[in-house]
């Protein structure tokens, strides 16, 4: 096996009596999508910054590309495209420049910068947009181009800090198109995400974290396996009756659990599980049965819901 | 849609960035790379401040023209280390330290923080190979670049108008540009302090007195003993003094006090700036 891109042991971070990141292990390998799932504030993108160098560890052992972070930032980063969550666009400059003018700061020879910003542009699907002002592009035009001028040094391994946060369900999906171009060229892919179908369509494998630690490792399907059961039962009887509800679906299913709006139940056959619901007199207001997703290994990890 | 189509990635050899080769106790701190942190703000520069670059320039003009013909005509001349100077030439030299100095510090804190805290232009450039030196040292070369430019514009007004009594007045230029990187290198550090618009209202209280007071307009000789080593340990009197010995001829020994004292203000300052920058952007 080769070696890790990104690899952690005991990685802490704390910021005065606060612990954000409580000493996580693990390992990314080359070609990978690795995900970190989790809700905000979990310490995902403490995490990140870690990872490029732009936060000093507090304690533990980090390695990155062959390098330790707290003393070779700037030869990490020369191999890393980094994404932040709220696109940190230069205002001043038109598209094209922004890309051009990146790729300055790693040092690349300026005939090359010129002609690799003209095909990221085109990746990014913003051609016709080569000279407009970045203050007049849409939220995903704008993700896109802090996606592609991360690209223009075309790094190891690119780190996406919530890649689609405030984006519309359209963009989204033209976004994970791009990212998963990327990710069939053999890039390494290191994302966070608190969108349990973000993390499903991108990650091949993924951490599950909660208040800075790992409470889960594993690939999406891996994952869902084992922390739940094929089929969810969801079920709602109106706030006020849910509780009650619940006390008398107990038994149905392997698991039942209850949040403010519905009850969901956990069985491998979901519609046996309403069957079984309706003979014990039950008439929920709305039903449906779903596959587990990974929404459901969170709630069962951490008894709570990712988005809250 | 060009959907269909490969993604062009790979349409050209690709180039992965240079990794930067610096040793010893900048290394983590430094790419030998400011150069292009220079050139995208003179990029900027030439598109959307130049405005703001003439507005600068013609300040010291307008002093030169109210106070040095209209009070000079009043005034004479005054003493310069045993001389007698026509006014306009006495405070000619020290506007022009003056101007290093306005534009080093606007550059340094207004601009400054406006790149840092909203158009988190820092945070992009730090994502990349560079290092806070890179950053630091390049946008005081962008100071320093305004500052030449001042300096340029404002030594033609001055020769036009007779002021340059001696040719060690081109060395003026040069000594501009070390006040101006003696308050830029300082400025950007403590801009890096400040949280709000109203904190930048301190510096230019502070640097009003400065002005007015550092034997800008009249000798120090007129205030007390006490008062004027107070005078003396501020960097202005220093700009003003060395810029004014170089137009007048007067050269005097304390030349390299002066140079001394602004060489230990740019050392100090880039290694504040710096542990600033690391401390906020690398924590």
């Amino acid at each position: 096996m080769p070696a890790p891109v990104i690899e952690a042991t005991g990685l802490t971070k704390r910021y005065g009596d606060f612990t954000a990141v409580d000493g996580i292990d693990f390992a990314i390998q080359p070609g990978e999508a690795f995900g970190f799932l989790g809700p905000n504030g979990a310490g995902k993108s403490t995490t990140m910054r870690m990872i490029a160098a732009t936060s000093t560890r507090t304690s533990g052992d980090l390695s990155v590309l062959g390098f330790d972070p707290a003393d070779h930032g700037p030869e990490i980063r020369a191999q890393l495209g980094i994404v932040p969550q709220a696109d940190q666009l230069d205002e001043e400059l038109r598209v094209i420049d922004n890309l051009i003018i990146y790729g300055r700061y790693f040092g690349l020879p300026v005939p090359y910068v010129k002609r690799r910003a003209e095909e990221l542009l085109e990746f990014a699907q913003l051609t016709e947009k080569r000279r407009s002002r970045v203050d007049g592009l849409s939220g995903g035009m704008k993700r896109r181009l802090t996606i592609a001028r991360g690209l223009i040094n075309s790094p190891k391994a690119m780190l996406l800090d919530e890649p689609t946060t405030g984006l519309d369900p359209q963009a989204r999906h033209v976004l994970w198109d791009r990212l998963f171009r990327l990710k069939e060229e053999g890039t390494t892919l290191v994302l966070t995400t608190h969108y349990m179908d973000e993390a499903e369509q991108l990650c091949d494998r993924l951490v599950v974290v909660d208040k800075g630690t790992i409470v889960a490792e594993g690939s999406p399907s891996s994952l869902i396996r084992q922390y739940s059961t094929r089929e969810v039962l969801e079920v709602r009887f109106g706030s006020a009756h849910n509780e009650a509800a619940s006390q008398a679906i107990e038994g149905i299913g392997s698991r039942v659990e209850v949040l403010p709006d519905r009850v969901l139940v956990y069985a491998d056959d979901g519609e046996a599980a309403m069957s079984a619901v309706h003979e014990r007199g039950l008439r929920p207001i709305t039903s449906l049965v779903r596959r587990s997703s990974l929404e459901d290994v969170f709630l069962r990890l951490t008894g709570r819901s990712l988005i809250e | 849609m060009t959907g269909q189509r490969a993604t062009q990635l790979h349409a050209t050899e690709l180039l992965e960035a240079p990794a930067p080769t610096v040793r010893g106790p900048l290394r983590g701190i430094y790419a030998g790379n400011t150069r292009s942190v220079v050139v995208r703000g003179l990029q900027v520069m030439a598109r959307t401040n130049w405005v703001v670059v003439l507005t600068g320039f013609f300040e010291p003009v307008f002093y030169l023209l109210s106070m040095g013909a209209g009070l000079g005509a009043l005034i004479g001349t005054v003493e310069f280390y045993g001389v007698d100077v026509e006014y306009a030439a006495y405070i000619a030299p020290a506007l022009m330290a003056v101007s290093a100095m306005n534009g080093a510090v606007y550059d340094s804190t207004m601009n400054v923080f406006f790149k840092m805290n909203f158009a988190k232009l820092y945070q992009q450039m730090l994502s990349t190979s560079l290092g806070p030196l890179d950053v630091a040292l390049g946008e005081i070369l962008l100071a320093l670049f305004r500052g030449l430019l001042y300096a340029c514009g404002f030594m033609v007004v001055t020769t036009l108008m007779g002021l340059n009594l001696s040719w060690t007045a081109v060395l003026a230029i040069p000594a501009a540009l070390i006040v101006a990187f003696g308050f830029a290198s300082f400025g950007m550090a403590i801009t890096s302090y400040m949280k709000t618009f109203q904190h930048l209202d301190y510096v230019f209280f502070l640097m009003m007195p400065m002005f007015l007071l550092s034997a800008t307009f009249f000798p120090i000789e007129v205030y007390p003993q006490g008062f004027q080593w107070v005078i003396q340990a501020m960097p202005l009197w220093h700009g003003v003094d060395m810029i004014r010995q170089l137009t007048t001829g007067l050269i005097q020994p304390s030349i390299l006090m002066h140079l001394l004292y602004f060489a230990v203000m740019i050392v100090l300052g880039l290694w504040f700036t710096t542990a600033r920058l690391r401390a906020l952007f690398l924590r």
